[in-house]
Protein backbone atom coordinates (compact mmCIF):
# COMPACT_ATOMS: atom_id res chain seq x y z
CA UNK A 1 0.00 0.00 0.00
CA UNK A 2 1.34 3.37 -1.13
CA UNK A 3 2.09 6.29 1.27
CA UNK A 4 1.16 9.93 0.68
CA UNK A 5 3.18 12.66 0.72
CA UNK A 6 1.60 16.14 0.77
CA UNK A 7 4.02 18.98 0.21
CA UNK A 8 2.51 22.21 1.44
CA UNK A 9 3.66 25.36 3.02
CA UNK A 10 0.71 27.66 3.44
CA UNK A 11 3.20 30.52 1.51
CA UNK A 12 2.96 30.98 -1.97
CA UNK A 13 6.60 30.84 -3.94
CA UNK A 14 8.60 28.98 -0.92
CA UNK A 15 9.53 25.58 -2.97
CA UNK A 16 6.88 22.97 -3.12
CA UNK A 17 6.74 22.36 -6.78
CA UNK A 18 10.56 22.44 -6.59
CA UNK A 19 10.54 20.64 -3.76
CA UNK A 20 7.53 17.98 -4.81
CA UNK A 21 9.84 17.34 -8.22
CA UNK A 22 12.96 17.20 -6.62
CA UNK A 23 11.98 14.59 -3.73
CA UNK A 24 9.66 12.47 -6.22
CA UNK A 25 12.73 12.05 -8.65
CA UNK A 26 15.30 11.12 -5.46
CA UNK A 27 12.67 8.56 -4.35
CA UNK A 28 12.17 7.51 -7.79
CA UNK A 29 15.80 7.43 -7.93
CA UNK A 30 16.17 4.66 -4.86
CA UNK A 31 14.01 2.37 -6.66
CA UNK A 32 10.71 3.11 -5.36
CA UNK A 33 7.59 3.12 -7.41
CA UNK A 34 6.81 7.23 -6.81
CA UNK A 35 3.83 9.38 -8.86
CA UNK A 36 3.96 13.07 -8.39
CA UNK A 37 0.57 14.67 -8.40
CA UNK A 38 -0.26 18.41 -9.12
CA UNK A 39 -2.86 19.94 -6.78
CA UNK A 40 -3.17 23.20 -7.91
CA UNK A 41 -6.13 23.13 -10.27
CA UNK A 42 -5.72 26.36 -12.65
CA UNK A 43 -2.15 27.17 -11.75
CA UNK A 44 -0.41 24.01 -12.79
CA UNK A 45 3.33 24.42 -12.70
CA UNK A 46 4.27 20.98 -11.88
CA UNK A 47 4.39 19.32 -15.44
CA UNK A 48 6.51 22.32 -16.58
CA UNK A 49 9.18 21.64 -13.44
CA UNK A 50 9.11 17.86 -14.53
CA UNK A 51 9.24 18.77 -18.41
CA UNK A 52 5.91 16.92 -19.01
CA UNK A 53 4.32 19.96 -20.56
CA UNK A 54 4.20 18.95 -24.25
CA UNK A 55 3.07 15.34 -23.65
CA UNK A 56 -0.36 16.20 -21.52
CA UNK A 57 -3.14 14.78 -22.86
CA UNK A 58 -5.57 14.56 -20.09
CA UNK A 59 -5.24 15.40 -16.27
CA UNK A 60 -6.10 14.90 -12.65
CA UNK A 61 -9.70 16.78 -13.24
CA UNK A 62 -10.73 14.31 -16.52
CA UNK A 63 -9.65 11.47 -14.23
CA UNK A 64 -11.89 12.43 -11.44
CA UNK A 65 -14.65 13.14 -13.74
CA UNK A 66 -14.95 10.03 -15.00
CA UNK A 67 -13.65 11.36 -18.47
CA UNK A 68 -10.26 9.26 -18.46
CA UNK A 69 -8.89 6.64 -17.27
CA UNK A 70 -5.91 7.16 -14.56
CA UNK A 71 -3.66 5.45 -16.52
CA UNK A 72 -4.37 7.84 -19.67
CA UNK A 73 -3.64 10.51 -17.53
CA UNK A 74 -0.46 9.46 -15.78
CA UNK A 75 2.59 10.38 -18.22
CA UNK A 76 5.79 8.32 -17.07
CA UNK A 77 9.13 10.28 -16.81
CA UNK A 78 11.62 10.17 -19.47
CA UNK A 79 14.76 10.25 -17.60
CA UNK A 80 14.12 8.36 -14.46
CA UNK A 81 12.62 4.95 -14.10
CA UNK A 82 9.73 4.43 -11.70
CA UNK A 83 8.65 8.15 -11.60
CA UNK A 84 5.16 9.53 -12.69
CA UNK A 85 3.61 12.57 -13.41
CA UNK A 86 -0.09 13.26 -12.56
CA UNK A 87 -0.49 16.89 -14.37
CA UNK A 88 -3.50 18.76 -13.52
CA UNK A 89 -5.67 20.93 -15.09
CA UNK A 90 -5.05 24.99 -16.89
CA UNK A 91 -8.67 25.60 -17.93
CA UNK A 92 -10.80 24.22 -14.76
CA UNK A 93 -9.95 25.87 -10.92
CA UNK A 94 -10.22 24.13 -7.35
CA UNK A 95 -13.97 23.57 -7.45
CA UNK A 96 -13.50 21.12 -9.74
CA UNK A 97 -11.84 18.88 -6.93
CA UNK A 98 -14.39 16.48 -5.11
CA UNK A 99 -13.22 14.62 -1.95
CA UNK A 100 -14.70 11.62 -3.03
CA UNK A 101 -13.37 11.76 -6.65
CA UNK A 102 -9.68 12.52 -5.03
CA UNK A 103 -10.04 9.52 -2.65
CA UNK A 104 -10.67 7.16 -5.36
CA UNK A 105 -7.88 8.39 -7.19
CA UNK A 106 -5.63 8.29 -4.51
CA UNK A 107 -6.75 4.39 -3.49
CA UNK A 108 -5.98 3.49 -7.48
CA UNK A 109 -2.50 4.75 -7.18
CA UNK A 110 -1.90 3.54 -3.89
CA UNK A 111 -2.54 0.14 -4.91
CA UNK A 112 0.15 0.35 -7.49
CA UNK A 113 3.11 3.10 -6.24
CA UNK A 114 5.48 2.73 -2.88
CA UNK A 115 5.16 7.09 -2.89
CA UNK A 116 2.47 9.57 -3.80
CA UNK A 117 3.60 12.84 -3.54
CA UNK A 118 0.68 15.90 -3.50
CA UNK A 119 1.97 19.35 -4.61
CA UNK A 120 -0.25 21.00 -2.78
CA UNK A 121 -1.17 24.89 -4.22
CA UNK A 122 -0.16 27.95 -2.17
CA UNK A 123 -3.28 29.09 0.64
CA UNK A 124 -5.11 27.80 2.92
CA UNK A 125 -8.74 27.03 0.96
CA UNK A 126 -10.00 23.82 -0.75
CA UNK A 127 -7.17 23.09 -2.84
CA UNK A 128 -4.62 23.54 -0.09
CA UNK A 129 -7.20 21.25 2.40
CA UNK A 130 -7.92 18.64 -0.64
CA UNK A 131 -4.43 17.89 -0.73
CA UNK A 132 -3.85 17.92 2.91
CA UNK A 133 -6.37 15.63 3.85
CA UNK A 134 -5.36 12.25 2.55
CA UNK A 135 -1.55 12.82 4.02
CA UNK A 136 0.32 10.26 5.87
CA UNK A 137 3.43 12.49 5.62
CA UNK A 138 3.62 16.31 5.70
CA UNK A 139 6.75 17.99 3.96
CA UNK A 140 6.14 21.65 5.18
CA UNK A 141 8.24 23.73 2.86
CA UNK A 142 9.47 27.02 4.94
CA UNK A 143 11.94 30.03 3.94
CA UNK A 144 13.89 31.09 6.56
CA UNK A 145 12.04 34.55 6.51
CA UNK A 146 9.10 35.65 9.10
CA UNK A 147 5.75 35.66 7.32
CA UNK A 148 6.52 32.18 5.68
CA UNK A 149 7.51 30.67 9.13
CA UNK A 150 3.89 32.28 10.14
CA UNK A 151 1.99 30.72 7.23
CA UNK A 152 3.87 27.65 7.88
CA UNK A 153 2.80 27.44 11.52
CA UNK A 154 -1.26 27.64 10.51
CA UNK A 155 -0.60 24.79 8.16
CA UNK A 156 0.91 23.14 10.97
CA UNK A 157 -2.35 23.77 12.81
CA UNK A 158 -4.61 22.76 10.00
CA UNK A 159 -2.59 18.96 9.40
CA UNK A 160 -3.51 18.32 12.79
CA UNK A 161 -7.33 19.20 12.55
CA UNK A 162 -8.57 19.47 9.53
CA UNK A 163 -6.44 16.46 8.13
CA UNK A 164 -8.61 12.65 7.37
CA UNK A 165 -6.28 10.95 10.23
CA UNK A 166 -7.15 13.98 12.41
CA UNK A 167 -10.74 13.67 11.87
CA UNK A 168 -11.01 9.86 12.19
CA UNK A 169 -8.50 9.92 15.38
CA UNK A 170 -6.09 8.02 13.77
CA UNK A 171 -2.39 8.49 13.93
CA UNK A 172 -1.62 11.31 13.30
CA UNK A 173 -0.18 13.12 10.01
CA UNK A 174 4.29 12.61 10.37
CA UNK A 175 5.18 16.53 10.02
CA UNK A 176 8.46 17.40 8.54
CA UNK A 177 10.08 20.89 7.95
CA UNK A 178 12.11 21.32 4.76
CA UNK A 179 13.49 24.64 4.90
CA UNK A 180 14.19 25.68 1.82
CA UNK A 181 16.48 29.08 -0.04
CA UNK A 182 18.93 29.07 2.93
CA UNK A 183 21.31 31.54 2.41
CA UNK A 184 24.23 30.84 5.28
CA UNK A 185 25.73 34.51 4.69
CA UNK A 186 22.89 36.06 4.98
CA UNK A 187 22.15 33.89 8.24
CA UNK A 188 25.65 35.21 9.57
CA UNK A 189 24.98 38.86 8.86
CA UNK A 190 21.93 38.46 11.16
CA UNK A 191 19.37 39.12 8.04
CA UNK A 192 18.08 35.76 8.03
CA UNK A 193 16.46 33.35 10.06
CA UNK A 194 18.54 30.90 11.46
CA UNK A 195 17.80 27.15 11.15
CA UNK A 196 17.87 27.12 15.32
CA UNK A 197 15.19 30.12 15.16
CA UNK A 198 12.23 28.35 12.78
CA UNK A 199 12.97 25.04 14.71
CA UNK A 200 12.17 26.91 17.86
CA UNK A 201 9.27 28.60 16.49
CA UNK A 202 7.81 25.48 14.37
CA UNK A 203 8.95 22.54 16.94
CA UNK A 204 8.82 19.38 14.43
CA UNK A 205 11.54 17.29 13.15
CA UNK A 206 14.10 18.85 10.24
CA UNK A 207 13.86 17.07 7.34
CA UNK A 208 16.57 19.19 5.58
CA UNK A 209 17.98 22.59 4.55
CA UNK A 210 18.70 23.07 1.09
CA UNK A 211 20.35 25.83 0.14
CA UNK A 212 19.39 29.24 -1.83
CA UNK A 213 20.93 28.05 -5.09
CA UNK A 214 20.99 29.45 -9.00
CA UNK A 215 20.62 25.61 -10.12
CA UNK A 216 17.30 25.91 -9.02
CA UNK A 217 15.93 28.50 -11.78
CA UNK A 218 18.17 26.73 -14.72
CA UNK A 219 16.62 23.48 -13.56
CA UNK A 220 13.15 24.54 -13.77
CA UNK A 221 13.68 26.02 -16.96
CA UNK A 222 14.74 23.18 -18.87
CA UNK A 223 11.79 21.48 -17.52
CA UNK A 224 14.14 19.24 -15.09
CA UNK A 225 14.02 18.17 -11.39
CA UNK A 226 17.06 19.87 -9.69
CA UNK A 227 17.95 16.72 -8.37
CA UNK A 228 19.56 15.66 -11.55
CA UNK A 229 22.08 18.26 -11.42
CA UNK A 230 24.56 16.32 -10.03
CA UNK A 231 26.92 19.92 -9.47
CA UNK A 232 24.29 22.00 -7.37
CA UNK A 233 24.31 22.11 -3.85
CA UNK A 234 20.41 22.33 -4.08
CA UNK A 235 20.49 19.04 -5.77
CA UNK A 236 22.28 17.43 -3.11
CA UNK A 237 20.75 18.33 -0.68
CA UNK A 238 17.15 17.29 -1.72
CA UNK A 239 19.01 13.85 -1.83
CA UNK A 240 20.47 14.21 1.97
CA UNK A 241 16.59 15.09 2.65
CA UNK A 242 15.13 11.86 0.64
CA UNK A 243 17.71 9.67 2.66
CA UNK A 244 16.69 11.17 6.05
CA UNK A 245 13.04 10.20 4.95
CA UNK A 246 14.00 6.47 4.32
CA UNK A 247 15.15 6.92 7.90
CA UNK A 248 19.61 7.34 7.20
CA UNK A 249 21.29 9.50 9.73
CA UNK A 250 22.83 12.03 7.16
CA UNK A 251 24.68 14.95 8.52
CA UNK A 252 22.88 18.83 7.53
CA UNK A 253 25.34 20.47 4.63
CA UNK A 254 25.36 23.69 3.64
CA UNK A 255 23.92 25.04 6.43
CA UNK A 256 27.69 27.06 6.98
CA UNK A 257 28.65 29.72 5.06
CA UNK A 258 31.72 28.77 3.16
CA UNK A 259 35.20 30.21 4.09
CA UNK A 260 36.24 31.02 -0.09
CA UNK A 261 39.82 32.06 -0.69
CA UNK A 262 41.18 34.83 -2.50
CA UNK A 263 40.22 33.02 -5.98
CA UNK A 264 36.70 31.83 -4.74
CA UNK A 265 36.16 35.70 -3.77
CA UNK A 266 37.44 36.69 -6.98
CA UNK A 267 35.68 34.42 -9.29
CA UNK A 268 31.97 34.40 -7.41
CA UNK A 269 31.53 30.91 -7.71
CA UNK A 270 27.65 30.17 -8.02
CA UNK A 271 26.71 26.54 -6.90
CA UNK B 1 -22.76 15.00 42.40
CA UNK B 2 -20.55 13.72 44.51
CA UNK B 3 -20.15 9.54 44.66
CA UNK B 4 -23.25 8.26 46.19
CA UNK B 5 -24.14 4.83 47.37
CA UNK B 6 -27.18 3.35 48.41
CA UNK B 7 -27.58 2.33 51.89
CA UNK B 8 -29.12 -0.71 50.96
CA UNK B 9 -27.08 -2.35 48.92
CA UNK B 10 -23.79 -2.11 51.04
CA UNK B 11 -20.87 -3.74 49.66
CA UNK B 12 -22.70 -7.13 48.22
CA UNK B 13 -20.21 -8.40 45.64
CA UNK B 14 -22.39 -10.44 44.26
CA UNK B 15 -25.04 -7.70 43.14
CA UNK B 16 -25.01 -7.88 39.38
CA UNK B 17 -25.13 -4.02 39.01
CA UNK B 18 -23.23 -0.98 40.80
CA UNK B 19 -25.36 2.11 41.73
CA UNK B 20 -22.64 5.52 41.81
CA UNK B 21 -23.07 9.26 41.40
CA UNK B 22 -21.11 10.77 38.55
CA UNK B 23 -20.38 14.27 37.40
CA UNK B 24 -20.57 15.20 33.73
CA UNK B 25 -19.96 18.18 31.49
CA UNK B 26 -22.59 18.53 29.31
CA UNK B 27 -23.46 21.06 26.33
CA UNK B 28 -26.56 23.11 26.72
CA UNK B 29 -29.23 23.86 24.29
CA UNK B 30 -31.25 26.65 25.61
CA UNK B 31 -34.64 26.75 23.40
CA UNK B 32 -35.21 30.36 23.01
CA UNK B 33 -37.27 30.46 20.22
CA UNK B 34 -37.54 27.14 18.66
CA UNK B 35 -40.42 28.29 16.44
CA UNK B 36 -38.15 30.12 14.28
CA UNK B 37 -37.65 28.98 10.79
CA UNK B 38 -34.04 30.00 11.25
CA UNK B 39 -33.48 27.67 13.87
CA UNK B 40 -32.25 24.17 12.97
CA UNK B 41 -30.80 25.85 9.56
CA UNK B 42 -28.68 27.86 12.19
CA UNK B 43 -28.34 25.19 14.10
CA UNK B 44 -27.03 23.04 11.54
CA UNK B 45 -24.53 26.20 10.90
CA UNK B 46 -22.99 25.95 13.73
CA UNK B 47 -22.44 22.52 13.90
CA UNK B 48 -21.21 22.65 10.65
CA UNK B 49 -18.22 24.97 11.99
CA UNK B 50 -16.76 22.34 14.28
CA UNK B 51 -18.66 18.76 13.12
CA UNK B 52 -16.18 16.79 15.61
CA UNK B 53 -17.55 18.17 18.66
CA UNK B 54 -20.82 17.96 17.99
CA UNK B 55 -20.97 15.02 16.56
CA UNK B 56 -22.98 12.79 18.71
CA UNK B 57 -23.09 15.35 21.74
CA UNK B 58 -25.52 14.51 23.94
CA UNK B 59 -26.92 17.45 24.96
CA UNK B 60 -29.37 18.93 27.30
CA UNK B 61 -32.30 21.52 26.74
CA UNK B 62 -32.83 24.58 28.52
CA UNK B 63 -36.87 25.17 28.92
CA UNK B 64 -36.71 28.42 30.96
CA UNK B 65 -37.69 30.28 27.37
CA UNK B 66 -39.81 27.91 26.57
CA UNK B 67 -41.92 28.48 29.77
CA UNK B 68 -41.87 32.12 29.74
CA UNK B 69 -44.60 33.07 27.19
CA UNK B 70 -48.24 31.77 26.82
CA UNK B 71 -47.03 28.13 25.32
CA UNK B 72 -48.81 25.29 26.65
CA UNK B 73 -47.20 22.58 24.45
CA UNK B 74 -44.12 21.60 23.03
CA UNK B 75 -43.29 18.83 20.74
CA UNK B 76 -40.34 17.35 22.30
CA UNK B 77 -40.47 14.07 20.61
CA UNK B 78 -40.35 15.95 16.82
CA UNK B 79 -37.83 17.82 18.21
CA UNK B 80 -35.71 15.86 19.30
CA UNK B 81 -36.05 13.44 16.73
CA UNK B 82 -34.85 16.43 14.17
CA UNK B 83 -32.22 17.40 16.52
CA UNK B 84 -30.69 13.68 16.44
CA UNK B 85 -30.28 14.00 12.31
CA UNK B 86 -27.90 16.59 13.43
CA UNK B 87 -26.39 14.05 15.56
CA UNK B 88 -26.89 16.27 18.59
CA UNK B 89 -28.42 13.75 21.03
CA UNK B 90 -31.05 15.31 23.68
CA UNK B 91 -30.42 13.10 26.60
CA UNK B 92 -32.51 15.71 29.31
CA UNK B 93 -34.10 18.71 30.32
CA UNK B 94 -33.31 21.56 32.46
CA UNK B 95 -35.34 24.63 33.74
CA UNK B 96 -39.08 25.30 32.49
CA UNK B 97 -42.32 24.93 34.43
CA UNK B 98 -43.48 21.51 35.67
CA UNK B 99 -45.71 21.42 32.85
CA UNK B 100 -43.16 21.56 30.31
CA UNK B 101 -40.93 19.28 32.58
CA UNK B 102 -43.58 16.58 32.40
CA UNK B 103 -43.95 16.98 28.22
CA UNK B 104 -40.29 16.67 28.20
CA UNK B 105 -40.51 13.37 30.72
CA UNK B 106 -43.19 11.82 28.14
CA UNK B 107 -40.92 12.30 25.61
CA UNK B 108 -37.69 10.22 26.78
CA UNK B 109 -36.72 13.53 28.65
CA UNK B 110 -36.18 13.47 32.12
CA UNK B 111 -35.10 15.93 34.41
CA UNK B 112 -31.53 16.71 34.71
CA UNK B 113 -30.43 17.93 38.42
CA UNK B 114 -28.57 21.32 37.94
CA UNK B 115 -26.88 23.23 40.78
CA UNK B 116 -27.52 26.51 40.13
CA UNK B 117 -30.77 28.97 40.58
CA UNK B 118 -33.59 29.40 37.29
CA UNK B 119 -32.36 32.66 35.30
CA UNK B 120 -35.04 35.20 34.85
CA UNK B 121 -33.31 37.99 33.07
CA UNK B 122 -31.21 37.74 29.91
CA UNK B 123 -27.61 37.68 29.59
CA UNK B 124 -26.21 40.99 30.54
CA UNK B 125 -23.53 42.34 28.71
CA UNK B 126 -19.93 42.28 31.07
CA UNK B 127 -17.96 44.64 28.10
CA UNK B 128 -15.43 42.31 27.14
CA UNK B 129 -12.69 44.50 24.92
CA UNK B 130 -12.12 43.16 21.98
CA UNK B 131 -14.93 41.08 21.39
CA UNK B 132 -13.15 37.78 21.54
CA UNK B 133 -14.55 35.13 18.38
CA UNK B 134 -16.57 32.66 19.62
CA UNK B 135 -14.50 29.29 19.35
CA UNK B 136 -15.49 28.35 15.88
CA UNK B 137 -12.00 28.16 14.69
CA UNK B 138 -9.76 25.20 13.81
CA UNK B 139 -10.30 23.53 16.95
CA UNK B 140 -13.74 24.43 19.74
CA UNK B 141 -12.86 22.69 22.89
CA UNK B 142 -15.24 22.79 25.83
CA UNK B 143 -17.55 25.13 24.12
CA UNK B 144 -20.97 25.66 26.05
CA UNK B 145 -23.59 26.29 23.20
CA UNK B 146 -26.63 28.08 23.30
CA UNK B 147 -28.90 28.69 21.15
CA UNK B 148 -28.75 32.08 19.91
CA UNK B 149 -31.84 34.57 19.39
CA UNK B 150 -32.03 34.83 15.46
CA UNK B 151 -32.00 38.50 15.35
CA UNK B 152 -28.62 38.73 17.59
CA UNK B 153 -26.05 38.44 14.78
CA UNK B 154 -25.46 41.96 15.13
CA UNK B 155 -23.97 41.47 18.65
CA UNK B 156 -20.59 41.09 19.24
CA UNK B 157 -20.86 37.05 20.09
CA UNK B 158 -18.92 37.76 23.26
CA UNK B 159 -22.16 39.03 24.87
CA UNK B 160 -24.04 36.17 24.06
CA UNK B 161 -21.46 33.71 26.09
CA UNK B 162 -21.05 36.34 29.03
CA UNK B 163 -22.52 34.73 31.92
CA UNK B 164 -24.31 37.10 34.21
CA UNK B 165 -22.15 39.48 36.09
CA UNK B 166 -23.77 37.39 39.79
CA UNK B 167 -23.08 34.47 38.17
CA UNK B 168 -19.82 35.01 36.88
CA UNK B 169 -18.04 33.55 40.61
CA UNK B 170 -19.87 30.50 40.49
CA UNK B 171 -19.84 30.08 36.49
CA UNK B 172 -15.89 29.90 37.06
CA UNK B 173 -15.59 27.06 38.98
CA UNK B 174 -18.15 24.66 37.56
CA UNK B 175 -15.74 23.49 35.09
CA UNK B 176 -12.63 21.07 35.13
CA UNK B 177 -9.32 23.00 34.01
CA UNK B 178 -8.79 22.91 30.21
CA UNK B 179 -5.22 20.90 29.83
CA UNK B 180 -3.57 21.31 26.05
CA UNK B 181 -0.28 19.47 25.50
CA UNK B 182 0.77 20.48 21.77
CA UNK B 183 1.96 23.77 20.53
CA UNK B 184 -1.28 26.07 19.87
CA UNK B 185 -0.38 26.96 15.92
CA UNK B 186 -0.93 30.17 14.37
CA UNK B 187 -5.09 30.67 13.62
CA UNK B 188 -6.08 28.17 16.42
CA UNK B 189 -8.47 29.30 19.46
CA UNK B 190 -9.03 27.52 22.42
CA UNK B 191 -11.90 28.41 24.77
CA UNK B 192 -11.93 27.01 28.30
CA UNK B 193 -15.39 27.58 29.18
CA UNK B 194 -15.96 28.52 33.04
CA UNK B 195 -12.66 26.74 34.02
CA UNK B 196 -9.42 27.52 33.52
CA UNK B 197 -6.84 26.76 30.67
CA UNK B 198 -3.51 25.38 30.86
CA UNK B 199 -1.01 25.01 27.80
CA UNK B 200 2.26 22.99 28.58
CA UNK B 201 4.03 23.88 25.01
CA UNK B 202 4.70 27.15 23.22
CA UNK B 203 1.67 29.04 21.74
CA UNK B 204 2.62 30.94 18.63
CA UNK B 205 1.72 34.41 16.82
CA UNK B 206 -1.76 34.65 15.41
CA UNK B 207 -3.44 31.70 17.82
CA UNK B 208 -5.74 32.89 20.46
CA UNK B 209 -6.32 31.78 24.43
CA UNK B 210 -9.48 32.59 25.78
CA UNK B 211 -10.97 31.22 29.45
CA UNK B 212 -13.51 32.47 31.48
CA UNK B 213 -10.77 31.66 34.63
CA UNK B 214 -7.17 31.93 34.16
CA UNK B 215 -4.46 31.20 31.75
CA UNK B 216 -1.19 29.38 32.38
CA UNK B 217 1.06 28.98 29.70
CA UNK B 218 4.21 26.27 30.23
CA UNK B 219 6.16 27.93 27.14
CA UNK B 220 6.55 31.06 25.13
CA UNK B 221 3.43 33.29 24.91
CA UNK B 222 2.98 34.47 21.49
CA UNK B 223 -0.12 34.51 20.70
CA UNK B 224 -3.15 36.41 22.20
CA UNK B 225 -4.68 35.37 25.64
CA UNK B 226 -7.58 36.60 26.99
CA UNK B 227 -8.49 35.70 30.79
CA UNK B 228 -11.42 36.41 32.77
CA UNK B 229 -13.71 37.07 29.76
CA UNK B 230 -16.74 36.10 31.48
CA UNK B 231 -15.75 39.23 33.48
CA UNK B 232 -13.82 37.54 36.33
CA UNK B 233 -10.85 40.02 37.31
CA UNK B 234 -9.35 37.51 39.75
CA UNK B 235 -8.64 35.64 36.75
CA UNK B 236 -4.99 35.57 36.41
CA UNK B 237 -1.93 35.03 32.78
CA UNK B 238 0.98 33.35 33.32
CA UNK B 239 3.47 32.17 31.40
CA UNK B 240 7.04 31.32 30.82
CA UNK B 241 8.19 33.54 27.85
CA UNK B 242 6.06 36.87 27.55
CA UNK B 243 6.16 37.97 23.98
CA UNK B 244 2.06 37.96 23.84
CA UNK B 245 0.34 39.93 20.83
CA UNK B 246 -2.07 40.99 23.34
CA UNK B 247 -2.97 40.56 27.28
CA UNK B 248 -6.31 40.99 28.61
CA UNK B 249 -7.87 40.03 31.73
CA UNK B 250 -11.76 40.99 31.99
CA UNK B 251 -11.85 42.99 29.11
CA UNK B 252 -9.17 45.26 30.03
CA UNK B 253 -5.79 44.65 27.69
CA UNK B 254 -2.42 45.69 26.91
CA UNK B 255 -0.54 45.08 23.34
CA UNK B 256 2.71 44.19 22.85
CA UNK B 257 4.00 47.40 21.91
CA UNK B 258 3.24 48.59 25.21
CA UNK B 259 4.80 45.55 27.23
CA UNK B 260 7.28 47.12 29.46
CA UNK B 261 11.43 46.01 28.24
CA UNK B 262 11.93 44.55 31.66
CA UNK B 263 9.32 42.26 31.63
CA UNK B 264 9.39 41.01 27.26
CA UNK B 265 10.45 37.37 26.72
CA UNK B 266 10.63 36.53 30.99
CA UNK B 267 8.25 34.36 32.86
CA UNK B 268 5.50 36.82 33.66
CA UNK B 269 2.09 36.61 35.73
CA UNK B 270 -0.44 39.32 34.25
CA UNK B 271 -3.46 40.40 36.93
CA UNK B 272 -5.67 43.25 37.27
CA UNK B 273 -5.26 45.38 40.47
CA UNK B 274 -7.29 48.48 41.45
CA UNK B 275 -8.04 48.78 37.39
CA UNK B 276 -4.50 48.65 36.06
CA UNK B 277 -2.78 45.27 34.65
CA UNK B 278 0.01 44.39 36.08
CA UNK B 279 2.68 42.81 34.49
CA UNK B 280 5.14 41.34 37.54
CA UNK B 281 8.29 38.93 36.43
CA UNK B 282 7.33 35.76 38.14
CA UNK B 283 11.42 35.43 39.71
Amino acid sequence: MGTIITVTSGKGGVGKTTTSAAFSTALALRGFKTCVIDFDVGLRNLDLIMGCERRVVFDFINVINGEARLHQALIKDKRVDNLFILPTSQTRDKDALTREGVEKVLEELRKEFDYIVCDSPAGIEKGSLMALYFADHAVVVTNPEVSSVRDSDRILGMLASRSRRAELRMEPVIQHLLLTRYDPERVERGEMLKVDDVLEILAIPLLGVIPESQAVLRASNVGMPVTLDEKSNAGLAYLDACARFLGEEVEHRFTKAEKKGLFGRLLRRSA
Amino acid sequence: MSVVRNANLGPDQNAPFQMRGGSFTLMVLRLVNPDDPGFFPQLAGKVRQAPNFFRNAPVVLDLDDLSAGERTYFDFASFARRLVELQLIPIGVQGGSPEMQAAALNAGLPLVPTGRAPRSEPAASTGVAPAPANANGDEANAVDEKAAKPADTAQPTAKAKAPRKEEAKAAIAQRPTLFINEPVRSGQQIYAHQGDLVVTASVSAGAELLADGSIHVYGALRGRALAGIGGDTSARIFCQSLEAELVSIAGLYRVNEDVDEAVYKKPVQVYLSQGYLHLDPLF
